[in-house]
């Protein structure tokens, strides 16, 4: 908030697609080894805006367009970076990084690893994710847990355009491969999973404010976006302005987790919040069976036993591939993470809360 | 009801399986000599001839002919000989310690050995190579420590890789050789991702990528050709087809009928089809391709036409698959019996020399075998500490590492 404070001055109304763009404009200035590519990405500007004017700025062989192969551009990317660029490349869409597995779980993730730090492999790939907007079951994917389960790389996902952008600049300057997943759904105004009421945009949101210049948000750290004492809700991405939203209609007291940076994850927050709360909700969009909330709720059961008054509860996508026309059945809803915060709250065992357990 | 025959599903078959001799016509080889050498400027399309064709030099009586024959300077000559016959003598002795259980694996390249020489020497230093683990004379021929290669090997102490790889999977930045993957083909398409950042940032340096016939059939390989090509990355792109991807057939990898050099003109590239067993052929195809990249002419592939004389590695038996005695019939022979040939008829190798080189890379390969065993082998555990397996994994140890670190209690 300090660095929020002294920047202030050129602070900037941005869009998260404005604030992404502008991440890998300021670094594309910075570092002369940054160079950004994938599919769409040169001269169009990308099919999200996201990349748009830069190849103007900064020419065709910092910023340029790619054949339609994932793998491809990943693996091309790894070649770049361990001739010592820092590559920041694009899959279209979350849903397609499939054909790139190999390349980033075989090759990104291990190079440090296998060669004891003689190559690595400081690539960002950029993945626009999730769902909320008719997708269907091909553009609206979270595969995040794909990648937390990959050891060597890093998962990160912003909920906002600040966060978008300073996250972006540390991922990009990180060493380590980082997935960094962009929610589409926030890529225009925040979404609090009313789909019927009128779209705001970043501009009346105050993360929506974004300092023009260089600036970063640690990796690792995760963010209380609504501090609060009835339950912890872990969450990241679209979900977290959903929580947000079901804590506000509730009135339940709940302190919301934004993780932003998924794995690895920031232990020491979601511990100390579980501890004080005695409850957590973990809420995400991606499937549930093996999902990401799968290991957060191990996590807080191994760390939080004793100071856990009730089931951890989980909101998720069902288990089915992402459907088209019942979209608003499949995507967590508002309510639906209502229900789970009173399920968690339902549960208090003792008149005196029961806030005593444990060590 | 049925208007037409019965479809048949079509399985390509070798045509020597074991105690059944190979018949080798399917190479579909040309004389020594027959093909043309184009400018270094040609067109892809203009390259058809001799991605179906095949380049050779050295003839079956050991003459040097046609439009790619140079007289290589004799010093040349005896430097690539030398090297060759320390590979094949390295791999047989590290085949041997494989059965001593010294290490738990070991691929030779027993028949390969004149394609890596080759190309080691014209490489500069700076250019990187992306090999698979069957080019282990890359680091043989640059003077790369056999100790250091025998201490990866053995995954002793002294291993640079820590233990975490398994033998044969060398990674040597500063000979040019990038970290080996188990995973086929994938370097192919980031040695072209490497070679594109040398031209991003306006270098002199190239990159060479290497792939065996099977591995041509993984989806990488084509990813590599349709980069290379799209952005004229400064990549040797090498293939080398020595018939057999374990047990598969090339035919199996997609060979029947066609040359792997080939699909590289349809993908717009620049392409060679080079006998692989002719050290001579070896060295001018391969240079001829580093001079396109360097001035700037883009990528060329290179089908290696060779035989993969050993079994594919020491967990494999060829007599299960194909015959005992197939390289012998193997039209194209051993590359170090053809340079010695070649050599000795320019007066400038002998019998004798042939017998002092094997016997001195033997005592130099032994010697460096005694002192890599002394930092310790497979069989007698003395390994780094099981603490370093945690490291290297990020940049920095994360939490759930170091908790997992102590949970091992190491």
């Amino acid at each position: 908030m300090e660095l929020h404070k002294q920047l202030e001055h050129d602070l900037v109304d941005m869009t998260m697609i404005q604030a992404l763009r502008s991440a890998m404009d300021v670094m594309l200035e910075r570092d002369n080894n940054v160079v950004v590519f994938g599919q769409d990405v040169g001269y169009f500007g990308g099919v999200f805006r996201c990349t748009e004017g830069l190849q103007a700025k900064h020419g065709k062989t910092r910023v340029f367009d790619a054949p339609i192969s994932e793998g491809g551009i990943v693996g091309a990317a790894v070649g770049m970076a361990a001739y010592g660029l820092r590559p920041v490349v694009e899959i279209q869409f979350a849903d397609y990084f499939y054909p790139a597995t190999d390349q980033i779980v075989s090759e990104a993730a291990r190079l440090r690893y296998r060669s004891a730090g003689e190559f690595t492999a400081p690539v960002t790939i950029r993945m626009p994710c999730g769902g909320g907007i008719f997708g269907g079951q091909t553009h609206s994917q979270s595969p995040e847990a794909f990648f937390t389960h990959v050891s060597g790389i890093r998962t990160v996902m912003p909920s906002n355009p600040y966060d978008a952008k300073g996250l972006l600049i540390a991922s990009i300057e990180n060493n380590d491969p980082v997935i960094f997943l962009e929610p589409k759904r926030l890529y225009n105004g925040p979404f609090d999973g009313h789909h019927d009421r009128p779209i705001v945009p970043w501009s009346k949101h105050e993360k929506g404010k974004v300092p023009s210049g260089y600036y970063t948000i640690e990796l690792d750290k995760a963010a209380i976006v609504r501090p609060g004492e009835a339950l912890t809700v872990l969450t990241y991405g679209t979900m977290v302005h959903v929580a947000l939203e079901a804590a506000q209609a509730s009135g339940i007291d709940a302190e919301v987790i934004d993780l932003r940076t998924l794995w690895p994850v920031d232990l020491d927050t979601i511990v100390a919040s579980v501890r004080k709360t005695g409850r957590c909700v973990i809420v995400h969009e991606a499937t549930q069976t093996s999902g990401f909330g799968a290991e957060l709720t191990t996590l807080v059961q191994e760390h939080c036993f004793y100071h856990l008054e009730a089931p951890i509860e989980r909101v998720a996508g069902w288990d089915i591939p992402y459907p088209h026309v019942h979209e608003w059945h499949y995507f967590p809803s508002p309510q639906r993470v209502q229900d789970a915060y009173r399920r968690a709250l339902g549960s208090v065992p003792t008149a005196d809360n029961g806030r005593t357990g444990g060590q | 009801m049925r208007q037409t025959p019965a479809l048949r599903l079509h399985v390509p078959e070798p045509s020597g399986r074991p105690g059944q001799p190979t018949d080798f016509s399917y190479l579909h080889l040309q004389p020594a000599g027959a093909a043309a050498k184009p400018p270094l400027d040609v067109s892809a399309r203009d390259t058809t001839d001799i991605a179906y064709g095949l380049v050779r030099v050295l003839d079956d009586d050991g003459n040097a002919v046609g439009p790619w024959a140079q007289d290589l300077p004799p010093e040349l000559l005896r430097q690539a000989m030398l090297a060759m016959i320390k590979t094949r003598v390295f791999d047989t002795r590290m085949v041997n310690a494989q059965r001593q259980k010294k290490m738990s694996f070991y691929t030779q390249s027993l028949g390969e050995e004149a394609i890596g020489v080759a190309q080691a020497m014209v490489l500069n230093k700076g250019d990187m190579c992306f090999p698979s683990y069957r080019q282990q004379n890359l680091l043989i021929t640059q003077g790369v420590s056999l100790v250091d290669m025998m201490c990866q090997l053995f995954s002793n102490e002294k291993d640079r890789l820590k233990g975490r790889q398994l033998p044969v999977l060398y990674s040597v930045r500063d000979a040019g050789f990038f970290s080996l993957s188990g995973n086929l083909g994938t370097q192919m398409i980031q040695a072209v991702g490497w070679a594109m950042a040398s031209a991003i940032k306006n270098d002199t340096s190239i990159a060479s990528a290497w792939i065996g016939d099977g591995a041509t059939a993984a989806a990488d390989f084509q990813t590599a050709l349709t980069f290379a090509h799209v952005y004229q990355a400064p990549v040797i792109l090498n293939v080398v087809n020595n018939q057999w991807a374990i047990s598969s057939f090339q035919a199996i990898a997609g060979g029947e009928n066609n040359s792997f050099a080939a699909r590289g003109v349809g993908s717009g590239i620049v392409s060679v089809r080079a006998d692989g067993n002719d050290f001579i052929t070896a060295y001018e195809v391969a240079k001829w391709a580093a001079e396109r990249a360097r001035a700037n002419l883009g990528p060329t592939l290179i089908e290696w036409v060779s035989y993969r004389a050993g079994p594919h590695s020491t967990s494999d038996d060829p007599s299960k698959y194909r015959p005992a005695d197939d390289w012998s019939h193997f039209p194209l022979g051993d590359p170090i019996a053809r340079l010695k040939q070649h050599m000795i008829k320019r007066g400038v190798w002998s019998d004798a020399d042939h017998e002092e080189a094997e016997k001195a890379a033997l005592e130099e390969v032994m010697a460096a075998q005694k002192e890599a065993e002394a930092f310790g082998t497979m069989a007698d555990d003395q390994v780094r500490s099981a603490a370093s397996m945690f490291d290297d994994v990020y940049e920095h140890t994360p939490w759930h590492l170091q908790h997992q670190r102590q949970q091992a209690g190491v």
